[in-house]
């Protein structure tokens, strides 16, 4: 089912209760999230994330805006009315009762006509258990389970009635690396098993870009960018986002156009068409240079490292923000170690420029 | 062999365990070893013999016997009581928003009043004298019933005003423990249960009952036990005479042995106390292992 979340606005009050002003958690947030897609809701730490998966479950209610599942309005809606499940970031699993007994719960609760007989829940629970294969471990208690098994049944929890929306709050957060590459495709698998409209947060970028369908980023309640993970990565549409995908993050430096050349600093790096002469932020994907003797970009080298199978140069630049920036190289083509200095040339397709004041991108053709 | 840290250790604990030794252990010895000599005569140290003769009068004792029955009596009607009532106040409690440090502050001032205090009250509230009916007779014959001496009438009068006092004497501490103890439970299972459309009722009984199940425990063994060693507020209600009053308990018994009109026998105190040691630890054990079943692993 599709989620329309069409101009969202949360305010809270402030936790000093002193000061009167309310704090904004989210702002104007309009946005369509398509049927049957994994959704990554991405950003810091405090920017608006978790309020925005709670204000689509209902568990708070918008200051302002509405939000639709399909074409039906269920801003007013309880949470156990909107047919959704949602896997916290702790997992919230009954303590006391068997993996079974905490699957079973939601079905048990069921009213009416809706009412299912003991062998009928028993039955589904089982079927989603399976699903998420946990099934040889239902009669354990949550506390005898590893983070990962834990998780798992969390999902099959939020699953098991066949939820139209399924949300899922920092799922990875609590899981140690290695686990964490394997439950996000587990993760990614469930969804495509079971076609639900998923939504996570999460802070972690690399979680966010492997495992979506699409991704939205946001920063501080306001949202930045909507795409699909290559997409946004490939053209950001602000400093912000453009930083914040990515790892190693992109290398920005102080830069100006001068009539269609690109300065940074000193060094003339690149052609620029379509802009006239300003001030402004250059970012470099860090994958974005190609170490050349006739190099355009004049940098001090202080180390280059290799890590696995990249091999990266720590290069220094009066202009780059920091002094200092890392770019990954391929490895028969890196500098001598003991060199002191560096030349670079870069990439044009890597290279996005952004205005200084509004750090929003710029748009314009750039070229060797 | 100690290792050092093991020597570390008790070294750090040397100085409760020399206290625990010197006034718990010794004296519980002593109190035992009492228990079995005959004929002692705290005047002139001296005794005929060891023997089981204590426990046997003390158990032939009318006045031991009704103050187990009184015992009894308050500890079952009492502590299942102020545990439920508590619980509902907690509730109560946890539920409201406006004014709730306030309240909290209302239903934890008896706890911190004297209890002579609060038994000064309650016998101007339930005594009838040649003067006035006080104020619960004022209310019973307004609601067309008869007059009833509380302090002085008859026996389940008496009780009834015992047990009331009792629960209204420990209902504060539990309220406390057990509002700490809702306020406990992560929110998390609250939003969870909302989400999987959860009752109120089944939300209480499946979520936050077995959670807070180790605290109401902890509260009932403890209400047993301070149950089973009530005394003062039988004297702050019945004046110090309760073998008169027929109000006695087994500790007032022990009490009325060693310095009472009756007293100067310590080896029939010393063998009522094992008797109630006996029953406590008993009655403890049962608690414990009925409980260990039901009570929700946390963890």
């Amino acid at each position: 089912m599709k989620v329309v979340l069409s101009h969202l606005t949360k305010r809270f009050p402030n936790r000093n209760k002193k000061i009167k002003t309310e704090v904004t958690a989210v702002s104007d947030f309009d946005i369509e999230i398509p049927d049957g897609k994994l959704i990554g809701l991405l950003g810091p730490s405090g920017c608006g994330k978790s309020t925005i998966l709670n204000l689509i479950s209902g568990l708070e209610q918008p200051s302002e805006g509405r939000v639709y599942f399909g074409d039906e309005d269920v801003t007013e809606l309880p949470p156990e009315k909107r047919g959704i499940g949602l896997v916290f970031q702790n997992y919230a699993l009954y303590p006391h009762l068997t993996v079974l007994q905490n699957i079973m719960f939601p079905l048990e609760n069921l009213k009416g006509e809706e009412k299912m007989s003991k062998e009928a829940i028993r039955a589904k629970a089982v079927e989603t258990a399976k699903l998420v294969q946990i099934e040889d471990y239902l009669d354990r208690k949550p506390s005898e389970l590893s983070g990962g098994q834990q998780q798992r049944v969390a999902i099959a929890r939020a699953l098991v009635k066949r939820p139209n929306v399924l949300l899922l709050d920092e799922p990875l957060s609590n899981l140690d690396a290695r686990l964490r590459l394997q439950t996000r495709e587990e993760i990614k698998r469930i969804q495509k098993e079971t076609g639900v409209t998923t939504i996570f947060v999460t802070h972690d970028q690399d979680e966010a870009m492997s495992i979506s369908d699409y991704i939205i980023v946001m920063k501080a309640g306001i949202l930045q960018q909507v795409g699909r993970p290559q997409d946004v990565y490939d053209d950001p549409c602000n400093l912000f986002v453009a930083k914040f995908l990515g790892v190693p993050p992109v290398n920005v430096f102080d830069g100006m156009v001068r009539n269609g050349r690109l300065f940074i600093g000193e060094n003339d790096v690149l052609g620029v068409s379509g802009l006239k002469d300003c001030d402004v932020y250059v970012g470099v994907r860090p994958e974005g240079y190609l170490v050349e003797e006739d190099g355009l970009l004049k940098c001090g080298l202080r180390s280059v490292e290799v890590q696995g199978r990249d091999t990266s140069i720590i290069a220094t630049n009066a202009a780059a923000e920091g002094g200092s920036f890392r770019a990954i190289v391929i490895a028969e083509y890196a500098p001598d170690p003991k060199a002191d200095k560096v030349n670079l040339n870069i990439k044009p397709n890597k290279v996005y420029l952004f205005d200084r004041d509004t750090e929003e991108r710029i748009s314009c053709s750039v070229s060797r | 062999m100690l290792s050092k840290n093991n020597k570390k250790a008790w070294l750090y604990l040397l100085p409760a365990l020399i206290l625990l030794l010197l006034f718990m252990v010794y004296p519980l010895i002593d109190v035992f070893i009492y228990s079995f000599e005959e004929g002692y005569n705290s005047a002139s140290g001296v005794f005929f013999g060891y023997g089981g003769y204590n426990y046997s009068y003390v158990l032939h004792d009318p006045y031991f016997l009704q103050a187990v029955r009184n015992t009894f009596i308050i500890v079952i009607i009492t502590v299942p009581l102020s545990t439920a009532f508590a619980l509902l106040i907690s509730l109560g409690l946890s539920s409201i928003k406006k004014l709730k440090e306030l309240y909290q502050t209302v239903f934890f001032l008896p706890y911190v009043t004297n209890t002579l205090a609060v038994g000064l009250v309650f016998m101007i509230l339930f005594r009838k004298t040649a003067y006035t009916d006080g104020l619960v007779n004022l209310l019973i014959t307004f609601f067309g019933g008869e007059t009833v001496d509380f302090i002085q009438g008859p026996y389940w009068a008496k009780m009834f005003v015992m047990c009331f006092y009792t629960i209204w004497v420990v209902l504060p501490f539990k309220i406390l423990i057990l509002t700490s103890a809702l306020a406990s439970v992560p929110q998390e299972y609250y939003n969870a249960a909302k989400i999987d459309g959860t009752s109120k009722w089944r939300t209480f009984t499946k979520i936050t009952l077995p959670y807070i199940s180790p605290m109401i425990l902890y509260l009932v063994i403890t209400g047993f036990i301070g149950a089973f060693k009530a005394y003062s507020d039988e004297v702050a209600l019945f004046g110090t005479d309760l073998n008169g009053a027929g109000m006695n308990t087994i500790v007032g018994y022990v009490y009325d042995m060693l310095y009472g009109n009756s007293g100067g026998f310590p080896s029939y105190a010393s063998a009522a106390a094992i008797i109630l040691f006996a029953i406590v630890l008993t009655i403890t054990v049962i608690n414990l292992m009925v409980s260990g079943k039901n009570t929700a692993n946390i963890g």
